[in-house]
């Protein structure tokens, strides 16, 4: 259960070398993707100028205010509040993600499959989970927005944010085949009887 | 009394805002509850950085989640007070625009087939503005509440049979918290419709997910069950986050009606940790939050 800091992009040996239970502090940058991005890139083909290769992208969409071009920001936006959404619902992404695009630290809330967790194994990456609804907090490791990408998805759009101490974040999922989420799910599905027993709902068996 | 659209654009407007920046004081009272019986380390220190973004977002003036929600607005209309109905509702969609425009926020209200936002967090029938009545006087009440998508894509009907029973019921609830696991935004507050056709059994349900901590079903039997299940969710292990512990819910709340004799219906609306949810009255007096 090590700490580490990790001043992105990251290599192979770094993301390999994270365990479940872990906790990480990203450093420097770090990209915002969702679900119309992922659909656009991946369903619509779009690609982005961006170079993605060794990053973290975190599933999130900003509230963000519209601000002129300032000396050494040409990004028209300022940060309101930014945090993480469910990350779930972007499952059959992940691999073409990390295969075309070369990501390799996936950041989001409430975890995410078996299709994600093998391609964090065949490919070398890692999720991180920040608490979700905790947005307040997250934005205060954000410096700044540095760039936007596909802004006509807006609020859906590749951000590229400046940051500052992102975390910690906990290694939920690892390039081991060790996830979190599973884990806790089926200890719950173990419990789930004997729960039911006690509710007096338990299953009717055939007579 | 006579009820003022300007009155009633300006306090939707401001009931978005702070709505989203201030958690309601029993849900407060929740996690201190939570984080008390809480035992698992991880569970805890989660608990812990929840509690700290509420002061945060308190402190920084900020938002207290990023998602703006589908904006919904409860009206309770009470005694003699003479009001212009699509006045007041094009009022609430002036307010909750602005809000958007103005703050600003983000708009997450897409058009369901094209997807297109107009960012206006408005759209084909959204602001929900629902609209009731009760006997208090000169007073209209509008509680505002920015549903996170998170959650409400936890929901969940069966229309179950009579012969399937109450324990049916209970099992529905305990299955799909189980499946639900983490992508919820635990703690929550899962809310159960029993009863009613299959649309007022989900819409039971929504009002069960947003009633304030420390209400009971007004139904004896609907109370019996709260109870049972309240105390079984947490024994689950799902905890906050869905990362293991014992505060999976604050509480289980259900909300009954009564329903055909050939049905049975359950539902299941899930209401993240962030419960956000704001009151403002308009009486003779002026404006006030509660």
């Amino acid at each position: 259960m090590a700490h580490h800091v990790l001043d992105m992009p990251v290599s192979d040996a770094q993301v390999r070398a994270l365990k479940i239970g872990d906790t990480v502090t990203l450093e420097t940058v770090l990209f915002g993707i969702r679900d119309a991005t992922l659909i656009a890139m991946f369903d619509g083909g779009r690609t982005t100028r961006f170079d993605l290769k060794g990053h973290a992208v975190v599933h999130t969409a900003p509230n963000v205010r519209k601000v002129d071009p300032r000396p050494g920001n040409s990004c028209p936006y300022e940060a309101v509040c930014i945090g993480t959404t469910t990350s779930m619902r972007v499952e059959r992404f992940t691999r073409p993600l990390m295969q075309r695009e070369g990501v390799r630290v996936i950041i989001g809330k409430g975890g995410m499959g078996q299709g994600t967790l093998d391609a964090l194994r065949d490919l070398g990456g890692v999720y991180l989970a920040v608490v979700g609804g905790a947005a307040a907090l997250e934005t205060t490791w954000i410096e700044s927005i540095e760039d936007v990408d596909m802004d006509d998805l807006h609020p859906e759009s590749l951000w590229k944010f400046r940051i500052k101490g992102f975390g910690p974040l906990l290694v939920t999922m690892d390039s081991h085949g060790g996830s979190l989420h599973a884990d806790v799910n089926a200890a719950a599905l173990s419990r789930r009887d004997a729960i039911l027993g006690k509710l007096g709902a338990a299953e009717r068996t055939r007579a | 009394m006579q009820l003022d659209p300007n009155e009633v654009e300006e306090l939707a407007k401001a009931l978005y805002v702070r709505a989203l920046k201030l958690l309601p004081p029993d849900i407060k009272r929740g996690f201190e509850r939570l984080s008390a019986a809480e035992t698992d380390a991880t569970a805890r220190t989660i608990l812990g950085t929840m509690v700290q973004n509420i002061a945060v977002a308190e402190r920084t003036n900020n938002l207290l989640c990023q998602d703006t929600g589908i904006p919904i607005y409860n009206v309770t209309i009470g005694r003699n007070v003479e009001f212009d109905g699509v006045a007041m509702s094009e009022a609430i969609r002036r307010g909750c625009e602005r809000a958007t425009r103005e703050h600003p926020l983000r708009s997450s209200v897409v058009h369901p087939i094209t997807r297109k936002n107009e960012q206006s967090s408005c759209g084909i029938r959204i602001p929900i503005i629902n609209v009731d009545f009760d006997g208090r006087d000169e007073t209209v009440a509008i509680e505002m509440i920015p549903k996170g998508s998170g959650s409400e894509n936890g929901s969940f009907l069966q229309m179950l049979i009579p012969a399937d029973g109450a324990a049916a019921v209970k099992r529905f609830v305990i299955d799909r918290v189980i499946e639900c696991g983490g992508r919820v935004c635990p703690p929550t507050i899962v809310g159960v419709g029993i009863g009613g056709t299959s649309d007022l059994c989900m819409h039971l349900a929504k009002i069960a997910a947003t009633r304030p901590l420390g209400t009971t079903c007004a139904d004896p039997e609907g109370a019996k069950i709260e109870a049972e299940l309240s105390e079984a969710v947490n024994e689950l292990g799902i905890g906050p986050q869905g990362l293991g512990g014992r505060a999976t819910s604050f509480r289980v709340h259900v909300e009954v009606a009564a329903t055909h004799i050939t049905m049975n219906p359950v539902a299941v609306n899930i209401q993240c940790h962030s419960a956000r949810r704001a009151v403002g009255l308009i009486t003779p007096g002026g404006v006030s939050f509660i």
